[in-house]
């Protein structure tokens, strides 16, 4: 049986050791996938308990960053259930779909809250949220999302306007269409009626733009978006 | 005792994560603009860690050396969302202020470095210890990193701590008028003012070791001068 060893034999003789090395890859690996399900199991476990919680949370924070533009006095409706779908039309600057709130009081139609971005803030979006009289002005404007120079550009947001008395952010506060005309919805330096502050004028025309363009939008459908049922889509038919 | 007393010593200072080990860097320049951040991310920071060496130290029998850092990062990455899912659902306003924060521990690559080197040798209440201290290291230095630039960027120190403790407010240090210094709040600042940091602890170590070394020599001298006699 001593027949000269070949290559086949070769692989033969390692046979034994190999099927060893495949059973620990194998136990290996069935480790890992226990592991892998085990802690899986554990985020899914975890993500199911706290979703309710999460979703209650960012419904109120919701509510709160509206009624910063809108005090909680002027409505008694359910905002967050009177909505009005608007898809991402050039004048609001969205990139997607977003849902437009209507404020009533007594069933008269109060205002609308409406959001809106600034595309060509000094380094990126600038998420801006609006409250729209029924009567077509400007109520409130807040900044809900900016990546702007911290101690520079922020003060678009008043929690960072160094000016607490009088946050530059308000200047826009109870102004229409009527009393500004959009040629004068600029900042100074570009012949507008609003302020910017030195050294950080991208920032500031980044909002005045966008929150006049959202107004005059806003106030162009005003009738449209207040008839629509509520929960429906808005479209938009351009002649 | 010794023992964790050298655990201790090694987590706050001799192996300090940040300026022994500069491990970390990432979230640490990200998050040091001001102290109320900094220290809110610190404080994260410990709890991961504690809680990772924890679980790896009491799994450890159970994972096979050649994937074993798979399986760290697993655990690391599932505990931290699990972390941050109960931050968001429990603590919602701490989460609003530490909640970007909290998925970046993942990316700390302390928490593996901790867990590779100490959590998978030793036991379960050393190895919590050692999270414990590392991230007490972690957070001094990234406390004070978080001062240095708020004082220097803005003249204030505690700025937005009434986010978390809604009846305090920050203090203004230097005159109201202090124009700001913008650079100590971007990025070369944060390098800036780490270099500094990691200067001093080099100052002290050297002036530590030239010390024992006198020492040491005038020990070994007076040996030679008793020597004969």
């Amino acid at each position: 049986m001593n027949e000269p060893v070949d290559a086949l034999d070769a692989i033969d003789a390692m046979a034994p050791r190999e099927s060893g090395a495949l059973r620990i890859s194998m136990r290996t690996a069935a480790i890992l996938l226990a592991f892998t399900v085990v802690f899986t199991a554990l985020m899914a476990g975890a993500y199911v308990v706290t979703a309710p919680l999460v979703a209650a949370s960012a419904q109120k924070e919701k509510l709160n960053l509206i009624g910063e533009v809108l005090p909680s006095a002027l409505y008694d409706n359910t905002l967050l259930d009177d909505w009005i779908e608007v898809p991402p039309v050039k004048e609001l600057g969205m990139s997607d779909a977003a849902r437009l709130y209507r404020a009533r009081k007594n069933g008269e139609a109060v205002a609308l809250i409406i959001e809106a971005a600034a595309p060509d803030g000094y380094s990126g979006h600038i998420g801006l949220l609006l409250a729209v009289k029924a009567s077509g002005e400007l109520l409130a404007v807040r900044v809900t999302e900016h990546r702007e120079t911290p101690g520079l550009g922020d003060y678009i947001n008043p929690k960072k306007d160094k000016n607490k008395a009088q946050p530059w952010i308000t200047q826009f506060n109870g102004l229409g269409l009527a009393a500004v005309t959009p040629e004068r919805w600029r900042v100074k330096k570009d012949g507008g009626r609003f302020d910017q502050r030195a050294g950080a004028t991208i920032s500031a025309r980044a909002v005045t733009n966008a929150s006049g363009r959202a107004l005059a939008w806003t106030v162009a459908h005003r009738d449209k978006l207040l008839d629509l049922p509520p929960n429906s889509r808005f479209e938009e038919t351009r002649p | 005792m010794s023992a964790y007393k050298e655990i201790a010593w090694n987590g706050v200072w001799k192996q300090n994560t940040i300026l022994a080990q500069l491990l970390g860097l990432c979230p640490l320049l990200a998050v040091s603009t001001n102290f109320v951040n900094a220290m809110s991310l610190g404080l994260a920071t410990i709890a991961v860690m504690m809680l990772a060496n924890f679980a790896i130290s009491a799994l450890r029998a159970l994972i096979p050396y050649e994937i074993r850092i798979p399986v760290f990062i697993l655990i690391i990455a599932a505990l931290v969302t699990v972390v941050d899912l109960a931050f968001n659902a429990f603590l919602h306003d701490m989460y609003l202020v530490l909640g970007i924060f909290i998925p970046l521990i993942v990316t700390n690559c302390i928490v593996l470095a901790r867990v590779e080197a100490f959590a998978a040798k030793n036991g379960l209440r050393a190895s919590t210890f050692d999270g414990l201290m590392m991230g007490v290291g972690f957070v001094w230095v990234i406390a004070l990193l978080g001062a240095v630039r708020e004082l220097i960027g803005q003249g204030t120190l505690f700025s937005g701590i009434e986010m978390i403790f809604p009846t305090l407010s920050g203090i203004q240090v230097l005159p109201a008028d202090y124009p700001g210094f913008l650079i100590a709040m971007l990025p070369p600042g944060a390098f800036f003012v780490l270099g500094l940091l990691i200067a001093g602890r080099n100052w002290l170590e050297a002036r530590a070791n030239e010390r024992m070394r006198q020492q040491r020599a005038r020990g070994q001298g007076a040996a030679a001068t008793s020597a004969p006699a």
